[in-house]
């Protein structure tokens, strides 16, 4: 395809704008976390820092930022993996099954997934508190599970949808069971959906905040969304603490989201939700 | 194709019984945790409980809490500001976001990187990215007064003070955020445009701007839509930002209708007020879901309708 000399400038304007304006807030965060003390309190600001790594030593070792980041990966990790237990055997069911009413099922997972979190949380947490799971990662766990259950299935069933019947038609008249099929048929060829709806999944649970500020409130228990939203200093706002704990809690995701960028964005325009 | 749907038509009932048990789990799940909380906020809407006051008990009052909803001059505030934000956020998303999908459909070099570069807002939590931008509007130490202002710092400006700029501040940090999203929505109604219909237009001598206006925007308004519900429904459940950000101040000016339910819910205790408040917010966004789930377009749901 070939592009006249205004195309080129403007496509290549276009990609330079967006991709500083994506980044640049970042970068300062990353630049404020390098810097001296007495440079993040410098008016005007200074544009480069000096590379100094006290407040990453402060946040891990005076703070509670380690406890913050084992809290977030047991959460996330749990959620992940009980979400993709129940949402694969659903999604497929949904996917290929025929069962009545799928579109309304599917549809109303759609629902489910917009509802706003506050209307939720209210009942949640009385039967948490009547079950004594306040304060504990299973009390989150579980509520985290049903919210991004609704994304997990319409991925997994996305992509089970696109697999070619002629494997599940095969592995039935070997007398397979619609079980025993979905095992050793199609699981292995759903790696990379799973994948997606694993990576989806433990972003939303890394990142959530709402739920996470009323069922964890015991400092020691906080997820990392919670722990840097709560970030005081006792006299003025600890900015670089702060900088240092976001970019230890975004670092993973940027990892993730480098390696994985294809089958993200495949991902999340399955059933257009958001993660 | 037909054969392959005359092959499977004939299912057996066994087959039909491991289907619905392996849909079971996932049912109860979401019916225990999104479901039945939400049926059971509705029946607090309509009690009086207060969380401090357990001798009153909770009467049931029927419509009244609903009623002081309506005559509550802070709540008509919130939801002046809540419909104000979803407004600005919007349009600005749904704009950026089609820039950027352009953008990132063409092909060139490096294409993968510039794409993962753009999910980075995305993929922030939203508390770092609130955090983020507080610290960016600082009326000191931020970046934005450094690069309007640079070392003039009589003119360094208190964004957060203000209380429109406070309000442009969470617009501008939502908009960072989530337009990448919008993007990528509109992305996938960009790539089932077949190439043929631009080849097609470039032989008859059609200008980039033509294809633009004559031919992608009338075959993105799908996706377009799709957009424009999902990030209305979106922002309309804002919180963290306001949260972090400003918790709702200066005065009232960015207290959000979800942030005034939260106060009043989980902070004074008013339990059954601060419920019908998160009531309310909900039947507006379930009525925009209704209309976004019959939007969606899913081979899912297609092969079903047949």
């Amino acid at each position: 395809m070939t592009r006249t000399r205004g195309e080129h400038v403007l496509l290549w304007g276009g990609i330079l704008l967006a991709v500083g304006g994506s980044l640049f807030p970042f970068l300062w965060l990353v630049s404020t976390s390098l810097k001296s003390p007495i440079y993040v309190e410098a008016i005007p600001p200074t544009w480069w820092p000096d590379g100094s790594l006290v407040f990453y030593r402060n946040v891990l070792f005076e703070h509670r930022l380690f406890d913050y980041m084992i809290n977030s990966a047991i959460v996330a990790g749990s959620t992940t993996g009980l979400a993709l237990l129940v949402a694969t055997p659903a999604a497929y069911a949904l996917a290929r099954l025929r069962l009545p009413g799928t579109a309304w099922i599917l549809r109303g997972l759609l629902c489910v997934a917009m509802f706003p979190q506050i209307v939720i949380a209210g009942p949640v947490w009385r039967m948490l508190e009547r079950l004594g799971g306040l304060n504990t990662h299973w009390g989150l766990v579980l509520p985290y599970v049903a919210l991004t259950l609704p994304l997990a299935v319409w991925i997994l069933a996305t992509f089970f949808n696109d697999l070619p019947r002629e494997l599940e038609e095969a592995a039935s008249i070997d007398g397979c069971t619609t079980g025993q099929t979905l095992m050793y048929v199609m699981l292995p060829l759903a790696v990379p959906g799973l994948f997606t709806a694993a990576i989806l999944t433990f972003i939303y649970a890394w990142n959530e905040f709402f739920f996470a500020l009323l069922i964890l409130t015991d400092p020691a228990k906080h997820t990392l969304p919670v722990g840097i939203a709560l970030f005081q200093g006792e006299f003025t706002m600890p900015w670089g603490e702060i900088a240092a704990a976001s970019v230890l809690a975004t670092l993973p995701l940027i990892v993730v989201v480098l390696l994985f960028q294809r089958g993200i964005i495949g991902g999340l325009s399955a059933g257009a939700i958001k993660g | 194709m037909h054969m392959q749907s005359l092959t499977r038509a004939p299912r057996t009932q066994a087959d039909r019984h491991t289907g619905r048990l392996m849909i079971l789990p996932m049912l109860v799940v979401v019916s225990v945790f999104s479901l039945y909380p939400a049926v059971d906020s509705f029946l607090l809407s309509l009690h009086r409980w207060f969380l401090g006051l357990p001798s009153l008990g909770r009467p049931f009052v029927g419509l009244d809490n609903y009623r002081e909803f309506l005559q509550d001059p802070i709540a008509h505030q919130a939801l002046l500001v809540t419909a104000g934000f979803v407004l600005a956020s919007t349009a600005l998303e749904l704009l950026l976001g089609l820039g950027i999908a352009l953008v990132i459909h063409e092909h060139f070099v490096g294409r993968g990187g510039v794409r993962a570069a753009i999910l980075v807002p995305w993929a922030i939590p939203t508390v770092v990215a609130s955090q983020m931008w507080r610290f960016l509007a600082n009326d000191q130490y931020g970046a934005i007064n450094l690069v309007l202002f640079g070392d003039d710092i009589g003119a360094y400006v208190p964004w957060l003070a203000d209380p429109w700029s406070a309000f442009g501040i969470i617009v501008l940090a939502d908009v960072w955020k989530t337009s990448s999203f919008a993007a990528l929505l509109i992305l996938a109604g960009l790539q089932l445009i077949p190439d043929d219909l631009y080849d097609a237009a470039r032989v008859d001598g059609a200008t980039a701007w033509q294809r633009f206006w004559h031919l992608t925007l009338p075959l993105l308004k799908p996706a377009l839509l799709t957009a424009l519900l999902f990030r209305t429904i979106d922002a309309f459940r804002v919180f963290d930002l306001v949260f972090v950000m400003t918790q709702g101040g200066p005065g009232d000016a960015t207290q959000v209708i979800q942030f005034y339910g939260y106060k009043t819910l989980f902070t004074e205790g008013r339990v059954g007020y601060g419920t019908t408040i998160s009531v309310t917010v909900f039947v507006v966004i379930l009525m925009l879901s209704f209309l976004y789930v019959r939007m969606v377009g899913s081979k899912l749901l297609e092969r079903r309708a047949t």
